[in-house]
């Protein structure tokens, strides 16, 4: 008897519940890794959308970056994500799009406002279907301390020869840490390392493309170089580098103890907070003086729509809003650093990040090596390379043995190159 | 008559204590377990699971780089343990003979300070730790230096040949109070007759330890053996908070939990695997299985017990 009046009771309150969620706004839950962002989402971004769309409300519910593929996996499998699904470039989105998690989103008005290289990220191989509306690529290249540099008495370098130069001036000279990283977490090295100074042997796109079609391998010249540059780091970062954390790095920088800081964009919010000496940035030094020049634009991170979500349509008029210039401008200030794949020309104030985005003008972008399809099997590329790069520096690993362990393990799984 | 009544009667209560606790251990443990151990044999072929046998554990001990990582991980878990068996234990032997000296005073200040460490999670001990041996900010190349003795100091985490044995002493610096706890109190139950009876025959001191106590708490060493052989083959939360799921430098870290968290969740371009990932997990099952079985049929069954 007392079961069935409690029963009826929470029938009865989920009657009233529902009944209320119809009166309610529609609200939408984005799922990100980017949990830096979470006061950009708050005050700026979600408030414009909200102002131009009554009755929808927007969620932005971070999770950590090492754990958002995970994470969001296991959500996705058990039906508890949210509306909105940050994309990681390439294989991972490419899975979700797949395994039927992520909708295909190719009539999206708002796709019309990026360029074929920016959707490619988040395309099938065949560029049928286009799942994720992009939002932004981060530009690779070293930021300096201005201050140090004029102590010192050094110029910005423009080939490889130069950069050397400067480091040894800086070190002689003693003040300062020539160059601020470490090999503890492993990713620095490949992607601030190898991803960032390679592009310039592998010529980009041209060396990329190369790779995936099979024509060059890892054991090529062009890919060991940049290994080999790689080795000599080695002598101009701090003591005890070999156990020094990404944010130890970034904490050195922004201190100002060490002078040049070989970065991605995304840091320039954060070092514009942190850092109370002037910053410069320049781009990855070419091998000889007026060699064309390659810089990583890597496409990384756009937004789509979770195929199961109820609700459909306000998720659709939100990722029509993140495809337009409004939304490229908004995001492209409030983030510099994190440089809108929008085909309309967005300005932006802060000079660091002005720096960055200039070198798309004067040199040829490419995007890291490892991300399409090379990373699909079993060794993982781009794992192997975190590996490679670290080791390399550490001095454990010449940078040929580097290329040779690779090219096998790629070898092994993927056709073209065996 | 008495004796029939109560036989025949049900005795429901049994069941009806006992239920609660099966059903949340089957539902969060043992269906679990078996639902692994099916995984480990399908694999997804074309977003369809396929039953494949043993194929997933002849690719991780056939294929020579899944095997190389295997083993590697496995050497690493045995290390591991092996620092532990030989530093966590001895030494919380060693405290708990001395905590349990009736001459030591504030025993209990620091029964609690050596116990502390064990109650705090595992985020916070690798944090600190990393923290103390950073090479930029830490307190140990500064100590080190304010007794002459900065040239032995090394970025040890980052060094391939000592990460590990750090991980390991972080790890028992961390435990040791688990030993020393059950060890104390397994010295505390030894009867004051026997000791006087040893006293009596004139076996005092170190002689009385070695002849007297140490075979009466050899039971409570083999419990935590097999207690150390469980948590270190489980391994992975302090080496996935110090040196992240790459268990670097250059996998020398690399345990089988880091090495089946990768593999099953996957880890930034990698997807995770859940097939692989569980055929690793069956392993490790096996392992530790093999492991307290040696122990239970081959050690304890041979233990002698004393009845007082």
């Amino acid at each position: 008897m007392k079961f069935r009046t409690f029963a009826l009771a929470l029938l009865g309150t989920s009657v009233l519940a529902g009944n209320q969620a119809i009166a309610q706004d529609v609200t939408l839950t984005i799922e990100s890794w980017r949990n830096d962002d979470l006061g950009i989402w708050q005050d700026t971004l979600i408030p414009a959308f909200e102002a131009a769309n009554p009755g929808i409300k927007v969620n932005f519910t971070p999770s950590a970056p090492a754990e958002y593929n995970a994470v969001l996996n296991s959500k996705l499998e058990a039906g508890s994500a949210g509306d909105l699904i940050t994309c990681r470039p390439f294989d991972a989105s490419l899975a979700l799009y797949d395994s039927g998690h992520l909708a295909d989103l190719s009539d999206l008005g708002a796709m019309a406002n990026f360029s074929d290289v920016a959707k490619s990220a988040w395309q099938t191989d065949d560029g049928s279907a286009t799942f994720c509306v992009p939002m932004a690529s981060v530009i690779h290249g070293f930021i300096y301390n201005k201050d140090a540099f004029a102590e010192v008495g050094v110029e910005v370098p423009a080939t490889v020869d130069e950069f050397f130069a400067v480091l040894d001036k800086i070190k002689e000279d003693g003040t300062y840490i020539p160059m601020a990283m470490g090999t503890n977490d492993q990713w620095e090295a490949a992607t601030m390392g190898y991803n960032n100074v390679g592009p310039n042997y592998w010529r980009g796109e041209e060396g990329r493309l190369a790779l995936i079609k099979g024509e060059q391998k890892l054991t090529d010249e062009q890919w060991v170089a940049p290994y080999r540059q790689l080795a000599k780091w080695a002598d101009y970062l701090g003591d005890g580098y070999e156990a020094q954390t990404y944010p130890d790095s970034q904490n050195m920088f922004t201190l100002g103890r060490a002078a040049i800081y070989p970065a991605g964009s995304w840091e320039i919010s954060g070092f514009n907070a942190q850092a109370d000496f002037e910053m410069g940035a320049f781009a990855p030094p070419v091998q000889n003086a007026g060699d064309e020049c390659y810089i990583s634009d890597h496409t990384d991170i756009a937004i789509g729509m979770n195929a199961k979500s109820p609700n459909a349509d306000a998720a659709r008029t939100f990722l029509e809003w993140v495809g337009s210039a409004e939304f490229a401008s908004l995001y492209a200030n409030s983030l510099p650093g994190f440089f809108s794949l929008n085909s309309s020309p967005v300005e932006m104030e802060d000079p660091l990040a002005q720096e960055f985005v200039s070198w798309r003008d004067k040199c040829n972008s490419t995007i890291r090596s490892t991300y399409q399809i090379l990373s699909r099997g079993t060794p993982n590329l781009e794992n192997e390379t975190w590996n490679a790069s670290a080791n390399v520096i550490r001095g454990t690993e010449s940078p040929e043995d580097a290329g040779k362990r690779l090219q096998e393990g790629l070898a092994s799984w993927y056709a073209p190159q065996q | 008559m008495d004796g029939e009544t109560h036989k025949r009667a049900r005795r429901w209560h049994i069941a009806v204590f006992l239920a609660p606790a099966v059903l949340v251990y089957t539902a969060i443990m043992i269906l679990p377990l078996f639902g692994t151990l099916q995984l480990a044999l399908f694999r997804e072929i074309d977003n369809a699971q396929v039953f494949v046998g043993l194929a997933n554990f002849k690719t991780l001990f056939g294929d020579p780089r899944w095997s190389d990582s295997f083993w590697n991980a496995l050497w690493n878990n045995t290390w591991f343990f092996i620092v532990h068996m030989l530093v966590q234990n001895p030494v919380g032997i060693l405290l708990a003979a001395l905590l349990s000296s009736p001459k030591l005073r504030m025993a209990a200040y620091y029964r609690t300070a050596i116990f502390i460490p064990t109650i705090l999670s595992f985020v916070i001990v690798g944090f600190a730790w990393k923290l103390i041996l950073s090479p930029l900010w830490g307190v140990a190349p500064t100590l080190l230096d304010a007794v002459g003795l900065k040239s032995l100091f090394a970025p040890w985490l980052g060094k391939e040949e000592y990460a590990l044995t750090t991980l390991s002493l972080i790890s028992v610096w961390q435990f040791v109070g688990i030993p020393m706890m059950l060890i104390y109190a397994a010295l505390l139950s030894i009867p004051d007759e026997i000791i006087e009876a040893a006293e009596c025959d004139g076996i005092t001191g170190m002689s009385q330890f070695w002849r007297i106590k140490l075979p009466l708490i050899l039971p409570s060493i083999g419990i935590i053996s097999v207690l150390t052989f469980v948590g270190n083959f489980n391994a992975f939360d302090l080496i996935y908070t110090a040196q992240g799921a790459l268990a670097g430098p250059n996998f020398s870290t690399d345990v089988l939990g880091t090495f089946l968290y990768r593999t099953f969740f996957g880890f930034q371009l990698q997807l995770g695997d859940p097939n692989m990932g569980s055929t690793i997990a069956t392993a490790m099952f096996i392992i530790i299985l093999c492991g307290v079985c040696i122990y239970l049929f081959g050690i304890q069954t041979r233990l002698r017990r004393y009845q007082f």
